[in-house]
């Protein structure tokens, strides 16, 4: 048993849970953040992808020590209040959903790729950057047109701040 | 996954004496294979070291001469270094097809090598540049490191510190990934080094590992161009043969991908 500490979605978290613990089960069993999924738990669905430090990565692979003193951000954390965050409302938009289950994971990976790349974004570019990430409904059409609407929209989002 | 004891040490010689005092200790960086394993009950380390913090063993130096890359430096980072895709292109593009974005955020080129998986990428680039392997023990030249099969020449509880590749004259790498883990079904290496030298990595192909390739590195000796492998027949003994795909198509694949990569290469 270890106790760690880590920011999760802006507050200070402290747990402590046996060493071998995945961070998504810190963010599911012990903080009951549910909005982060496991999908097939090997490291290829990408469901489970949060940001650690602000970058996409897969929290069924992380031990929990490995993120202890770092900044993590999950699905919750990425609306201002009742305002969704532009990706989530790019989702909405454009029917970028359909079971809902690789949702998630899919909106934290296409916001690091709209940061990786700003203005730069082709679809060809988010098919290949979506590698990660399986959606078995095999919505891909209307999720990359999302993210490509996103990436707009964060840019103005961005211009405006 | 059984319980195991995690530590983050901050420097290599207090890894190096945490891994001495565990009954059965493993090293992780990225965790991107260790902990898939220890999920399987495949592995069940009674300690678990984390190199992945330690300042030391992050980062790329990259001289006249060589690129250096430290142990912990991730996929991510070697994709989208400067120096590096100046220094050696071919590399940078490697490390860019590595699994997925997310994987390659985590995953480390020290990693990578000691697993020595015999579909990994790194293996074929740190064979066919010549690399040398760092450790905090020795050097060890590339053609005394890889050991077939998830082996290598590295001692119970060495750690890798860095890989210097001395920069070629041209390099190329072409893989046809599998469509699911990105792992090389096939990958090829191709290298003239700055004093003519021709050296070729195939990796996925064999099973034992990561390979050179002779025939293929005579004909580009003589001949530096694609066309010069069209007549070239690869044996096929000793090649894997799976669901994936047959020796014979293996064999075909080392051709097409050193083709390709030649012509990457320019």
């Amino acid at each position: 048993m270890s106790t760690v500490k880590l920011t999760v979605n802006g507050k200070s978290v402290s747990a402590d849970v046996e060493d071998r613990t995945l961070l998504v089960q810190l963010l599911r069993d012990h903080l009951n953040l549910t909005g982060t999924h496991v999908g097939c738990d090997t490291s290829q669905c990408g469901a489970c992808v949060v940001h650690i430090d602000g970058r996409a990565v897969k929290s069924c692979t992380v031990l929990v020590g490995q993120a202890n003193g770092a900044n993590v951000t999950t699905i919750e954390g990425i609306a201002k209040g009742d305002e969704l965050h532009p990706m989530q409302a790019a989702f909405r938009d454009n029917h970028g959903l359909q079971c809902g289950y690789c949702t998630p994971g899919m909106i934290m990976s296409a916001i690091d790729i709209v940061h990786r790349h700003g203005g730069k974004l082709d679809e060809a570019t988010v098919r290949h950057e979506l590698e990660g990430n399986i959606c078995r409904c095999t919505g891909y059409h209307n999720i990359v047109k999302s993210v490509l609407d996103a990436a707009g929209r964060m840019k103005v989002a961005q211009a405006a701040e | 996954m059984y319980e195991t004891t995690y530590h983050r040490p901050s420097s290599v010689d207090e890894a190096a004496a945490l891994f001495a005092k565990g009954t059965e200790s493993k090293y992780l960086a990225g965790g991107h294979t260790l902990i898939p394993v220890m999920k399987q009950r495949l592995a069940s380390p009674s300690d678990v070291i984390d190199l992945g913090k330690i300042k030391d063993l992050v980062g790329v130096e990259v001289s006249a001469d060589a690129v250096t890359i430290k142990a912990a430096t991730t996929h991510y980072d070697v994709a989208g270094s400067g120096p590096v895709q100046k220094a050696i292109p071919a590399l940078a593009h490697l490390a860019s097809l590595i699994g997925d974005p997310a994987v390659r955020y985590r995953g480390t080129i020290g990693g990578s090598i000691a697993n020595n998986d015999p579909a990994a990428d790194y293996p074929a680039a740190v064979l066919a540049l010549g690399a040398t392997v760092k450790t905090n023990k020795r050097s060890i030249a590339a053609d005394d490191f890889f050991k077939g099969l998830f082996s290598t020449a590295l001692a119970d509880g060495e750690i890798i510190t860095t890989v210097s590749f001395p920069i070629p004259a041209k390099a190329g790498y072409s893989k046809f990934p599998h469509p699911a883990s990105r792992f090389a079904l096939t990958g090829v290496f191709v290298v003239r080094t700055k004093s003519g030298e021709v050296r070729v990595g195939a990796t996925g192909a064999s099973q034992n590992g990561v390979m050179r390739v002779p025939a293929i590195e005579a004909a580009l000796k003589a001949n530096w161009s694609a066309s010069a492998l069209d007549g070239i027949k690869i044996p096929t003994s000793g090649l894997m043969s799976d669901i994936q795909g047959s020796s014979d198509y293996r064999a075909n694949l080392i051709k097409v991908m050193a083709q390709r990569a030649v012509t990457a290469a320019g």
